[in-house]
C-alpha cells in the first residue's frame, strides 16, 4: 500500500537515481576516499588530473554549493535533494572539493547582505572554486574583543586607502581575496566598523606566514599599506560591519563544529579498532586497557550525543532563514569532541603517537601528531570556547555582567 | 614543600638560579633549530658535571655526593621549569640502577666517571611505545652477550651506558660493541632512539626485581620534571592574563578565568605533595615506593595535562604559534605522560597494590 510519505519521497527517489548516475560518470574512482581534510591547514597541494577534473565538473554542476541558488552558480537543491546528494557521494566515496572559507563563511553572507552586481561577481567564483578568500578580522590586539579593531579605511573619493595589520588570516598566502572588517569611523566602537572586500594583490598587501606548534602555516600576519580599494567593495552601508561580520561569524561558527561528529580516526578506520591493534586485547576479546577503554566509550558517546544534537538542530533550522544563537554550544561540543579524540588518539598509540618526522613511525602516526597539535587551534580560533561560553551567556541565558 | 636540610635548599637554588641564568627556554629552542645529533647541549651538559648534579644519588666513596632521590628531583624539578635538554635525569637514574646492582667491579669503573659528568648513561627498559605493553620482554643474554631491541631509549642517541633489562634481570651494556642505534625524531624535539643489541658484551647487574626498583626511580624522576615544567607553564599563564588587555581590561579581571587559575594552583599543591612523597620514599626505603610512585606519576600525569592544555587555551592565539614556548611544554608533557607508564596504567598498578 502506497503512502504519503512513499509518494512525497518519490521525487527524492528520482533526484538519488539521477545523483547516482551523474557520480557514476563524473567522480575519477582513482580518487575515493582521496579527500585531505587538513588540506586546509596545510595548503592546497599540487593538483592531478583527476582531482582537476573533479572539482571542474563539480563546479560546473554547483553541487559543491548544493543549496545555493543556481543564478549565481550553486546547485539550486532543496535541503532534502542535498543530504540525498551527501548520502550518494558517501556511498561512492566522493568528496567535496569545493570548499575553503568562501563556501563556509563568506558566500552566505554575502547572499544575503551583498548587491546584486557583488553577488554575480562573487558568488559563481566561489561556487566553481577558482576564486580563494581568506577572513581579515582579528588583529594583535583585537582577538576575542574584536570590535577593539584599528585597521583604517580612509574615505579618498571613489575608493578607500586602507591602513593597518590583520593576524590569524586563515589561508592568506594561498588566498585571492580577503573579506575584511575595517575602522571607517574612529568615535563608535562597534558601529565605526564597515565590511571591506580587499584584493589580496593590491599594491601594499603584504602577508607573513605565523608557524603553529604543529609545524604548519595556515594563518599569517597580514600588513595593509596604503592599499586602495574600490568602494563597489563595500558590503552594505558603512557602519553595518559589525552586524555582517558577526552574521559571518555564525556562519563560521556552524561549519567549525562538523568536524568532531564520528568516532573515527585519520584514514577512517574505527578508534575501538586502531586501540585494539596497538594496545592488544584480554582474553574475552575487549581492549586490554579496562580504564582506556572505559574513556573511550565515554567519549564515543559524547561524539555520538554531539551527532544527533547536529542532526536534531539541522532539522529545526529548516524553518529558520540561517544559524541561531546555538551555534555557539556546536563550536564549543564540536572543539571537544575533536580534542578529546585526538588526546586520546595519543594515549592509545603511546610513544608512536608522537613522532615527529623521519624513520620510525608511520605517515598515519606523523599525520596524527599533526593532528593533535593543530587540534588545540580549534577552541581557539573562529571565537575561543571562553568566548562561546560568554555568548551562551548573554544571548541565550540573558545573563548580564556583574557591575 | 617538603621540609628540606640547608644542603637541599642551597642545591636547588643553586639550579634554579642556573636554569634562570643559562639555560633559559630561548637555549631549549635554539638546541631544537640546531638540532645536534646527540639531542642534547654538551656545554650545558659539561656544567651540570662540574656542579656534581650528577652523581647526587651517588655514594661518596664514589664520588658522588650521597644526597639523594629528593635532591635530585629538586634539580630536575629546576631544569624541567625551562626544559633544559640535558641527559641529567637519565644518566642519574642509570647510575641509580648501578648502585642497586650487584657488580662492585661495574660501580668502581663507572660511578665516579658518571658523577664526574665524563658519561651519559641511560635505561633501555621498553620494547614497544607504551611501558609495561603488551610485549613482554624478549631480549635475552647468553656467555656475557645480550640481544634484544630496546625502543624509545632516552638520551639513545648519546648515551655510552646503558642498563638494559632482559627476561631474567637487568644488564649493563657499555660502548658500541653490538649497538645500533636509530633516533627517533619526536614531538619534544629531545633525543629518544631505537637501540638494537646484537650480542652485546653485558655485566650482569641483578634480577628482574631490580628492574621494578630502578623503573620506579625512573618514574619519581621524570614526575619530579613534570613538576617543575608545570609550574613554571602555569607561571607564564599566570603572568600572561595580568598583562593581556581585551575588553578594556586585563584578563586577569574575568573571575571564570581566576576560577581556572585557582583549581590549577590546588591540583598543582597536590601534585608537589606526591612527587615529594614518592622520592622521599625512595630516600627513607620504604617498603611502599612502588605505590607512592604510582600515585605521584598518575596524578602528575593529570595535572600536567592539565596545566599545559590550558596554557595553550589561556594564551589564546599566541599560545598556538611556533613563536611561543606554550607549545613546547605541550609536548615535552605528552612525552612524559607516556614515559614509564601513564597515569591510566599507574592507576591500575595502584589499585593492583590496594587490593581492588
Amino acid at each position: 500500500m502506497a503512502t504519503a510519505a512513499d509518494q512525497q519521497a518519490d521525487p527524492l527517489e528520482r533526484f538519488r537515481q539521477e545523483a547516482r548516475a551523474w557520480l557514476a560518470e563524473n567522480f575519477p574512482p582513482s580518487l575515493r576516499g582521496k579527500d585531505n581534510a587538513m588540506s586546509a591547514v596545510e595548503g592546497p597541494g599540487d593538483q592531478s588530473e583527476d582531482e582537476a577534473r573533479w572539482q571542474q565538473a563539480m563546479g560546473a554542476k554547483g553541487w559543491g554549493v548544493p543549496t545555493w541558488p543556481k543564478q549565481y552558480g550553486g546547485g539550486g537543491l532543496s535541503r532534502a535533494e542535498a543530504r540525498v546528494l551527501q548520502e550518494e557521494m558517501a556511498r561512492a566515496g566522493a568528496w567535496n572539493p569545493i570548499g575553503g572559507m568562501g563556501v563556509m563563511m563568506f558566500g552566505p553572507t554575502l547572499l544575503e547582505y551583498g548587491s546584486e552586481e557583488q553577488k554575480l561577481e562573487h558568488i559563481p567564483r566561489i561556487a566553481d572554486g577558482t576564486v580563494r578568500w581568506c577572513q581579515g578580522y582579528s588583529e594583535p590586539g583585537a582577538g576575542s574583543d574584536l570590535a577593539a579593531l584599528q585597521m583604517f579605511a580612509e574615505d579618498a573619493g571613489d575608493h578607500y586607502v586602507v591602513n593597518g595589520q590583520k593576524t590569524w588570516t586563515s589561508g592568506g598566502q594561498w588566498a585571492d581575496k580577503c573579506f575584511a572588517l575595517v575602522r571607517t569611523d574612529r568615535s563608535h566602537k562597534h558601529a565605526g566598523i564597515s565590511f571591506l572586500l580587499i584584493d589580496m594583490d593590491s599594491p601594499g598587501v603584504e602577508v607573513k606566514p605565523i608557524r603553529l606548534i604543529s609545524g604548519a602555516s595556515p594563518f599569517c600576519e597580514t600588513f595593509f599599506t596604503d592599499v586602495k580599494v574600490p568602494k563597489r567593495n563595500l558590503v552594505g552601508r558603512e557602519g553595518q560591519g559589525w552586524e555582517i561580520g558577526t552574521r559571518l561569524l555564525q556562519h563560521e561558527r556552524t561549519s567549525l563544529s562538523g568536524g568532531g561528529s564520528t568516532g573515527r580516526m585519520m584514514g577512517g578506520e574505527p578508534i575501538s579498532a586502531v586501540a585494539k591493534k596497538y594496545r592488544g586485547v584480554d582474553a574475552e576479546g575487549r581492549l586490554d586497557d579496562a580504564d582506556l577503554r572505559m574513556r573511550l566509550v565515554r567519549h564515543e558517546m559524547d561524539a555520538r550525543a554531539f551527532a544527533l544534537t547536529l542532526r536534531r538542530a539541522a532539522l529545526e533550522a529548516k524553518s529558520n532563514a540561517g544559524p541561531s544563537a546555538a551555534s555557539s554550544i556546536m563550536k564549543n561540543v564540536g572543539a571537544r569532541v575533536t580534542q578529546d579524540r585526538a588526546e586520546l588518539a595519543v594515549e592509545i598509540m603511546g610513544m608512536q603517537g608522537l613522532g615527529w618526522e623521519g624513520e620510525g613511525f608511520t605517515e598515519a602516526e606523523l599525520t596524527q601528531t599533526r593532528t593533535w597539535l593543530w587540534g588545540k587551534a580549534v577552541s581557539i580560533y573562529g571565537g575561543s570556547t571562553e568566548i562561546q561560553n560568554n555568548v551562551i551567556a548573554k544571548r541565550i541565558l540573558g545573563m548580564t555582567e556583574a557591575g | 614543600m617538603a621540609v628540606l636540610n640547608d644542603e637541599q635548599v642551597m642545591l636547588r637554588d643553586m639550579a634554579r638560579e642556573w636554569a634562570d641564568n643559562e639555560q633559559p627556554v630561548a637555549a631549549f629552542r635554539k638546541l631544537r633549530n640546531a638540532a645536534p645529533s646527540e639531542g642534547y647541549d654538551r656545554e650545558a651538559w659539561s656544567t651540570i658535571g662540574q656542579m656534581g648534579w650528577a652523581g647526587i644519588v651517588v655514594p661518596e666513596e664514589y664520588g658522588g655526593s650521597a644526597f639523594g632521590y629528593l635532591s635530585l628531583g629538586l634539580v630536575v624539578e629546576q631544569l624541567g621549569r625551562n626544559l633544559v635538554a640535558s641527559p641529567l635525569a637519565s644518566t642519574a637514574v642509570a647510575a641509580g640502577a648501578i648502585i642497586l646492582g650487584e657488580d662492585e667491579a661495574v660501580k668502581a669503573e663507572w660511578l665516579p666517571r658518571i658523577a664526574a659528568g665524563e658519561v651519559v648513561a641511560t635505561l633501555a627498559i621498553d620494547e614497544g611505545p607504551h611501558h609495561g605493553g603488551v610485549a613482554a620482554s624478549i631480549t635475552r643474554v647468553g656467555n656475557g652477550r645480550l640481544t634484544g631491541t630496546k625502543q624509545f631509549v632516552a638520551e639513545g642517541d648519546g648515551a655510552q651506558l646503558f642498563v638494559v633489562s632482559a627476561q631474567d634481570g637487568m644488564y649493563l651494556v657499555a660502548g658500541d660493541e653490538g649497538v645500533t642505534r636509530s633516533s627517533r625524531r619526536m614531538a619534544d624535539s629531545r633525543s629518544h632512539a631505537e637501540v638494537r643489541f646484537e650480542d652485546a658484551p653485558a655485566v650482569r647487574l641483578g634480577g628482574p626485581e631490580l628492574a621494578g626498583k630502578v623503573v620506579d626511580r625512573a618514574a619519581a624522576i621524570t614526575a619530579a620534571e613534570m613538576l617543575g615544567m608545570a609550574e613554571q607553564a602555569f607561571a607564564m599563564t599566570n603572568d600572561y592574563l595580568k598583562t593581556r588587555v581585551q575588553f578594556g581590561q586585563k584578563l586577569s579581571t574575568f573571575q571564570a578565568l581566576q576560577h581556572r587559575m585557582a583549581r590549577m594552583l590546588t591540583e598543582l599543591e597536590l601534585m608537589r605533595s606526591v612527587v615529594e612523597a614518592a622520592l622521599e620514599a625512595i630516600d627513607a626505603g620504604r617498603s611502599d615506593v612502588d605505590q607512592a610512585v604510582s600515585l605521584a606519576k598518575a596524578v602528575a600525569g593529570e595535572t600536567l595535562r592539565l596545566v599545559s592544555r590550558e596554557t595553550v587555551q589561556l594564551h589564546g592565539g599566541i599560545g598556538m604559534t611556533d613563536e611561543h614556548d606554550a607549545g613546547f611544554y605541550l609536548k615535552r608533557s605528552a612525552v612524559l605522560e607516556a614515559m614509564w607508564g601513564n597515569a591510566a596504567y599507574h592507576r591500575e598498578r595502584f589499585a593492583r597494590l590496594n587490593g581492588y
